[in-house]
């Protein structure tokens, strides 16, 4: 019998439900889809580094997936709390007919389990079917081969969604079971007579908030935009919260002051149906001012993710051929000041039993070096201290790299870039992260004196140059200076360098020769060492390393594949969620306007009309959050632009669109939906 | 000047097997500046027959002509355009927009009907003067009496000048005062404003405001009664007479 009731109720109300069903098949879909990632992925052909990053990405989206089911929890919960709301009657009509608290408790978590389970099912078939297609966008996004299209089925996923789920589902049954015995017969009863009461908030007030918060903001956006460099981890929280506030109270102003300035263009007011649209639009904002300002900031957030997260892959990918132009680089460091015995690498590992130069087709050995009197504090020159202030955290007294003219062009020839020239006073200075561009620019101008190895040099341009020495995905040179070869002759070197293409063209084949041989020389040179004290020897290295082109692919490729995976995720259950709130609102408020809309029809209205009223209304609802969202997040991007800048993004025209894209599909999507089934609700005769 | 002609509708309901007939041939005609009542039990078909004249319901079979245009056989838009520039009107239940303010509730007829704000507002302030509204404007439906919910909706229907004013129990959840009042409101359209109003209604002092009533018993024209020069008070116990005639369920409305 209450099994009958509560299939009877649910699909007399599916017109409530629909929208809560389909959101949670999404929520349950993509839950299982970014959870089976790593199942999809054991089908591709990967080399080892890449099933390591592929672990990672699983690692994360274990972790992410707590966070998401907290906001899928959430938002489930909201929404039968919602639909709850609008039975009262249905409710009080059962308590009157003498049903005990304990039966509609019942009544409830059966149809919680019937739409539980339904929509689990539904969903886990939907995710099955759609993590077919995410083998091809893993194998994109990794770089990876699909070798051979295989259907799989990830029961640890499958598992995983449904036992999270579950508990989200135990929750709202709880959460229903202690609503429903909180509930009063009069107050049930009561609950629809309530004619709608209109209060409009003093105007006053409303323009004193707006102005106040709208100034806040300002001053937020500033700090944000323009102090980027200032803002330190508690700081970024604290804007963040108020901004929160703000993007709240410009909500609460925003909806007093909107009806009243509408009012007052009596053109436009009395123009059509506009005075009906307005009305209804200012109550539904009014009782949304809450809800509006957590929909705001997911959508800030999902705007910025997405974005960033994008343009980390974008840039990746387009850096590796800029700043990545060899395959492989060694580097050996030693203690200062004590000359190492061999001249060169080449000739390290030649003593030392591997004769490296078999192995490579082009290459070069040069070496860098420091004078631990000449500091990044006396490099930056006048700008100095302004530096101090503004950059506290910086590392002042680092001695600069330098490195000798006819070595850097020597380099420069192998990785086919640009040669420099200068005079035998000159210096050059090197540098590709921008916002240490900035800085040191301030302090150089043409002819700009520096002191190096006690030799006085004069800048050759007012600013930075371009330029690198070591391999990577990303603009990280801070600072190198070229100067003439005749300053450092007679200097000790601190770091050797070895460069250069393979000559043989399978390249993983030859990154593990290198590797080999040099494991093997370094060994060797350890072994024979006379010198105790020194890990490696008499030589007195103090570490070595390589860093190959493979590598730094894998790692760029991989790493950007990862952001790009958890911002889809994150930024895809914010944009349901956001569109799942607005929808139920709309869609309810449709369905109690019934008799509203009927009238209209009565006295003349015509469809048109009240079809664009609707669309209208629509519209405005789902476009205030996102424009206010989208205003945070151009100085939100401003400020992830100066973190992005490592990542070498400089435009993000690119993920901005892919981000715009998206949010047009899964908000626009629900906003859609909502339009046509309002519409649908609103022309059914009663 | 005949305003409203009827010929020989019915409008059934239901299937073959049980059929019932709500309006079964129905023939009359209204005259401009008329205000006619229709007088009938619950179930005999009132209701039934002022939506078929509102355009709200279609007949089954039969002719409605409103100043000799044909109204069954106009669809979709050109029906929306016809009840908005030349129907007025006036539910039991009030039908204003709970969200609206009364000022905003009349003008929106007019605005519907794509009037001008100006135009709009001197033809509230008329209007609201007609009904003595003017105190109530800038409220809310909440916050007003029945009475006076009824008379701006009355307002509302009357604002656009519309050619006949259709009315649907007006007085049905109103106490006797506000009853009255409402009723001398609209008397005062039909004899000042030259309004065309036509009333469905069970309650007999209600209809005694009008100037001829209409008996309908299952779907038929039971009788008429026009008031010629009687007295409101003549007037009533004539209908009385009718209703008593008319009997069963009926007796109840005296």
């Amino acid at each position: 019998m209450l099994f009958k009731l509560s299939l009877s109720n649910i699909r007399r109300s599916m017109r409530d439900y629909a929208i809560y069903f389909f959101t949670l098949i999404i929520g349950v879909s993509v839950f299982y889809v970014f959870n089976a990632i790593g199942g999809q992925a054991a089908t591709l052909e990967m080399s080892d580094s890449q099933y390591e990053m592929i672990h990672l990405l699983e690692t994360l989206i274990s972790g992410t997936s707590v966070f998401v089911a907290g906001v899928l929890g959430l938002l489930i919960v909201y929404a039968s709390r919602f639909l709850m709301k609008r039975r009262n009657r249905e409710f009080a009509l059962y308590m009157t007919l003498g049903m005990s608290k304990r039966k509609i408790s019942a009544i409830l978590l059966l149809e919680t389990l019937i739409i539980g389970v339904g929509s689990l099912f539904v969903g886990l078939v939907i995710g099955i079917g759609l993590s077919q297609l995410t083998s091809a966008l893993v194998a994109n996004m990794f770089e990876a081969n699909m070798a051979s299209y295989k259907f799989t089925v990830s029961g640890g996923a499958i598992v995983k969604t449904v036992v999270y789920f579950a508990v989200m589902y135990l929750v709202v049954m709880l959460f229903n079971s202690f609503v429903v015995t909180r509930m009063k017969l009069i107050n049930l009863m009561q609950s629809g007579k309530k004619s709608e009461q209109i209060k409009l908030k003093n105007p006053v007030l409303c323009v004193i908030v707006f102005v106040l918060a709208a100034a806040l903001l300002g001053f937020l956006y500033y700090q944000v935009g323009w102090r980027s460099v200032r803002i330190e981890r508690n700081s970024a929280l604290a804007i963040f919260a108020a901004g929160s506030a703000a993007t709240f109270l410009i909500f609460w102003s925003v909806s007093g002051m909107l009806l009243r300035v509408l009012m007052s263009m009596k053109n436009t007011y009395f123009s059509g149906l506009n005075s009906f649209t307005f009305r209804q639009l200012s109550s539904k904002v009014n009782t949304m001012v809450f809800s509006m300002t957590i929909i705001c900031l997911m959508l800030f957030i999902t705007i910025c993710t997405l974005s960033s997260a994008f343009s980390i892959r974008n840039s990746m990918n387009k850096n590796l051929n800029e700043l990545c132009p060899v395959d492989h680089e060694l580097v050996i460091s030693y203690d200062t000041g004590i000359e190492s015995e061999y001249d060169d690498i080449t000739e390290l590992c030649k003593d030392n039993g591997y004769d490296i130069t078999a192995d490579f087709s082009d290459y070069v050995n040069f070496t860098t070096y420091s004078d631990p009197a000449f500091l990044f504090a006396d490099s930056l020159g006048d700008a100095f201290e302004d530096a101090q202030a503004m950059y506290s955290f910086l590392q002042y007294d680092t001695p600069e790299q330098l490195i000798r003219l006819s070595d850097y062009n020597a380099l420069m020839e192998l990785y086919g870039r640009e040669k420099l020239s200068m005079a035998d006073d000159e210096f050059i200075m090197l540098c590709n992260y921008t916002s240490m561009i900035n800085l040191r620019n301030k302090g150089l101008s043409v002819g700009a004196e520096r002191t190096v190895f006690g030799q006085t040099l004069k800048s050759k341009y007012a600013s930075c140059q371009d330029g690198f020495i070591d391999i990577s995905t990303e603009h990280i040179n801070a600072g190198l200076i070229v100067v003439p070869d005749s300053v450092v002759s007679g200097e000790v070197p601190d770091t050797e360098y070895f460069i250069g293409d393979y000559s043989s063209d399978d390249k993983e084949a030859a990154e593990k020769a290198v590797h080999d041989g040099f494991d093997t020389a370094m060994r060797t040179l350890s072994a024979n060492s006379s010198n105790e004290e020194g890990v490696y020897g008499s030589s007195n290295i103090s570490g070595y390393g390589w860093t190959t082109k493979l590598e730094i692919k894998e790692a760029a490729v991989g790493l950007g594949a990862i952001v790009a995976f958890l911002g889809l995720y994150v930024g895809l259950v914010f944009l349901i969620a956001c569109g799942a709130i607005l929808a139920l609102k709309e869609l309810s408020d449709s369905v109690d306007s019934i008799g509203r809309y009927e009238m209209l029809r009565k006295i003349g209205a015509e469809e048109s009309d009240i079809s664009r009223s609707l669309f209208r209304q629509t519209g405005i609802f789902f476009l205030l959050p996102l424009v206010l969202a989208a205003i945070h997040s151009v100085f939100g991007m401003k400020f992830l632009i100066f973190f992005l800048q490592v990542f070498g993004t400089n435009s993000i025209a690119s993920s901005v669109g892919l981000t715009a894209s998206m949010l047009l599909l899964i908000y626009g999507g629900y906003f859609l939906v909502t339009y046509f089934c309002s519409k649908s609700i609103i022309s059914e005769k009663r | 000047m005949e305003l409203l002609k009827i010929q020989q509708i019915e409008k059934y309901y239901g299937s073959k097997s049980s059929l019932t007939k709500a309006i079964d041939d129905i023939s009359f005609t209204v005259d401009k500046g008329e205000f006619v009542a229709i007088m009938g039990a619950s179930g005999s078909g009132k209701t039934t027959l002022l939506n078929c004249i509102s355009t709200i319901d279609r007949v089954t079979a039969g002719h409605i002509f409103l100043e000799g245009t044909d109204v069954t056989a106009l669809k979709g838009k050109a029906l929306n355009k016809f009840r908005r520039d030349n129907l007025g009107f006036i539910f039991q239940d009030f039908n204003l927009l709970d969200t609206l303010t009364a000022y905003e509730n009349i003008a929106l007829a007019l605005s519907i009907q794509k009037k001008s704000a100006k135009e709009t507002d001197v033809a509230v302030k008329t209007v609201s003067e007609q009904l003595d509204i003017k105190d109530v404007l800038s409220k809310y439906p909440y916050q007003m009496s029945g009475g006076q919910k009824q008379r701006v909706a009355s307002a509302r229907a009357i604002v656009t000048n519309p050619k006949l004013v259709l009315a649907d129990e007006p007085t049905g959840a109103l106490d006797s005062k506000s009853a009255k009042l409402l009723l001398e409101r609209l008397r005062y359209l039909n004899k000042e404003c030259g309004a065309t109003i036509m009333m469905v209604t069970h309650d007999s002092f209600t209809a005694s405001y009008a100037s001829r009533i209409i008996f309908i018993k299952d779907g038929k024209i039971f009788s008429e009664l026009s008031r010629g020069d009687n007295t409101r008070k003549q007037f009533f116990d004539r209908i009385i007479d009718v209703v008593t005639l008319l009997g069963g369920d009926m007796s109840d409305a005296l």
